[in-house]
């Protein structure tokens, strides 16, 4: 039961590292991104390709697919998204971002084939003994990492120019604009930012769970819970709703059963937009639209 | 259809259209006698029924949803797990279900629209991508659904040849049915609300129109024809499986067929059906690389959003009407077939979605 509790914490961490990436696009962009899903599998292939034909390491692998991640990212934005009409960006992103996806799966598809794989080195499989707790290495150093990345995306918003920039284009783009930012280049840059940590996210997840390219709509399905939970565009909001809900995910699968653990997910999903159509950390409801 | 319209007007000729086209699909499976080609016609009609559908409720109230591959298992699977439960054996009298199972579609659809519509726009294409996969997990892991090993459905024992008309028929009746329901829908009040809700709906609400129970009342409806076509599907394939009966794919086929065709027209998502599915159908035939196939879907899609936005019909009737608006100079006639009403955006959301905030 503690040993849930402990476990949801730390692929919490994970979790939200990856929906704070997609709720900071929609802030910023008004863009869900579908695509996050399967730009976690991506990462994790790319980590994969690295170890098994390379021998790099995971996370010095990560130097490589982060950037390159990054780089995916800016064009996804420059050749797809900012074509989009400026007027129903949300809707269409949707779309296009959901178009964007299947055609990365079936690329996956076609290069790597349907079987499922898994990402392995010395950490992935041994654990600290903590207290009668086992903690996997692979839990801890990825929950290290997601906070390191995280840490590092808070000063980025709250202590550079750029991320003032971020934040004024997050609360209105039109103002913004207006006072010198220049908002579609924060926009591309906050795009790859949101995309470049889903190759940390994805490397992780892939040691911890075996994927093949259709994992992503799981993923997607997740993550987007996460971010409606914690409320749109709010990125405290998507920490604190990840860890609530990989806690009560791991909980169930040991109190109850965990076939029915992804379920809870989505019935927490309905029972809270039943109560609160805004989300748990919703802000004004201009945002929750 | 036999007297020849006196005056070639625009109503005349639509209807002599109209009673060609239901010719041609009526005379077709007798023409083209080939399994392969009927079995892709049937397929073609299903999602034309359900493209319609999904448009009644997503092209009429600008809300997209993401989420009537919901509907389409319901049907899929209390078409199987009636026929199984109870033994039924196969043959013409078991199409009796096809209604059955669309009214389940309905009653699944009133909880789901209960909670999704509490939500605007952008919430709420979540919210039915959330909800579409609880049910694609509850196919996976509730007993009676038999999990992923799927559940067989009686095949009638009729002559291979002919054996695609009987399914080829129904699935015509349903088109015909979702057709007749966006057709009347459009010209009806609620039809009117749901438009004035797509334009404006905070406007529609003081102006007084009862937004949520007409949009419920929309996704309720739309429901319906998806869940029938879900039901045929099954009896046609002759099995289920979670992963097919609720598809992601499907939830993108029938907003990719409505978009591509002309979101919020009649005729759109019938067009952009046929000319998709029937494609789609021809590639699955060709290649049977599945992955090679999202590609070409995904880049397909893709390119339609960014080059023809609008749509093909409203795209190309626009160029007519300015065509023959040069050449006689007079303002053309909008076409309520297939033009949307009210002022056409520049943006093809702005049709699908009505108004960002």
């Amino acid at each position: 039961m503690i040993q849930a509790v402990v476990d949801g914490v730390l692929t919490g961490g994970v979790y939200a590292l990856m929906a704070a990436g997609l709720t900071l696009i929609f802030g910023v962009m008004d863009i869900i991104n579908v695509a996050q899903g399967i730009f976690v599998v991506l990462g994790a292939y790319l980590s994969y390709v690295l170890s098994v034909h390379l021998g790099i390491d995971l996370f010095v692998g990560l130097l490589i697919t982060m950037p390159a991640m990054f780089v995916v990212g800016v064009v996804v934005q420059w050749v797809f998204i900012s074509r989009l009409g400026e007027r129903e960006r949300t809707a269409m992103s949707i779309l296009a971002t959901y178009a964007i996806a299947i055609m990365i799966e079936g690329i996956l598809g076609l290069v790597f084939s349907d079987n499922y794989v898994e990402l392995n080195a010395w950490y992935v499989t041994r654990s600290y003994h903590v207290f009668g707790f086992y903690l996997p290495y692979i839990y801890v150093f990825g929950f290290v990492l997601a906070a390191v990345l995280l840490g590092a995306i808070y000063l980025m918003l709250y202590k550079t120019r750029f991320g003032a920039s971020v934040r004024a284009s997050l609360q209105d783009r039109s103002a913004a604009r207006l006072v010198g930012v220049n908002v579609d280049r924060v926009a591309t840059i906050t795009f790859g930012i949101g995309v470049a940590v889903t190759a940390a996210g994805g490397m992780v997840y892939g040691a911890t769970n075996s994927f093949n390219p259709n994992t992503g709509y799981d993923l997607i399905s997740r993550l987007l819970t996460i971010v409606i939970l914690g409320g749109l565009g709010s990125i405290g909001g998507a920490l604190g709703a990840a860890v609530c809900m990989l806690v009560l995910e791991d909980v169930v699968a040991v109190v109850w059963s965990p076939v029915w653990a992804p379920f809870v997910f989505f019935a927490a999903l309905v029972v809270v937009l039943s109560v609160r159509p805004t989300g748990l950390f919703g802000r004004s409801s201009a945002r929750a639209q | 259809m036999r007297r020849v319209p006196s005056v070639v007007g625009g109503r005349n000729l639509k209807a002599g259209g109209l009673a060609a086209a239901m010719a041609v699909l009526i005379v077709f499976p007798l023409v083209f006698t080939n399994p392969t080609v009927t079995s892709i016609a049937v397929f073609t009609l299903l999602f034309m029924a359900s493209a319609t559908a999904w448009n009644v409720f997503s092209g009429y109230t600008g809300y997209v949803s993401l989420g009537h591959a919901t509907f389409f298992g319901t049907g899929a699977y209390l078409f199987a797990i009636v026929a199984m439960r109870f033994n039924l054996s196969a043959g013409s009298s078991l199409f009796a279900l096809v209604p059955v199972a669309g009214v389940a579609a309905m009653v699944v659809a009133v909880p789901f629209g209960l909670v999704a519509l509490r939500t605007r726009r952008h919430t709420f294409v979540v919210i039915t991508i959330a909800v579409f996969f609880i049910f694609q997990m509850l196919a996976f892991n509730l007993g009676i659904t038999q999990g992923s090993s799927g559940i067989q459905v009686p095949t009638p024992n009729w002559s291979p040849w002919t054996f695609n008309n009987p399914f080829y028929y129904v699935s015509l009746g349903i088109v015909v049915f979702a057709t007749a329901v966006s057709y009347f829908l459009r010209r009806s009040v609620l039809g009117l609300q749901l438009l004035a809700i797509r334009e404006d709906e905070d406007r529609a609400r003081g102006l007084g129109v009862p937004a949520g129970k007409a949009k419920l009342t929309a996704f309720v409806l739309s429901a319906l024809p998806v869940g029938m076509a879900g039901a045929v599907y099954a009896y046609f394939l002759g099995q289920i499986f979670p992963q097919f009966a609720f598809s992601p794919l499907f939830d993108l086929s029938v907003v990719l067929m409505a978009l591509f065709g002309g979101i919020g027209t009649i005729a759109g998502p019938l067009l952009g059906a046929l000319l998709l599915e029937s494609l789609q159908q021809y590639f699955t035939f060709q290649f049977s690389n599945g992955d090679l196939y999202l590609v070409i879907y995904g880049g397909l899609f893709l390119a339609v959003l960014l080059l023809l936005p609008r749509g093909v019909i409203p795209t190309v009737t626009d160029y007519l009407s300015r065509r023959r608006a040069r050449r006689s100079s007079a303002p053309a006639a909008r076409d309520s077939l297939t033009q949307p009403i009210g002022e056409p955006r520049t943006s093809p959301i702005a049709i699908v979605t009505g108004k960002a905030p």
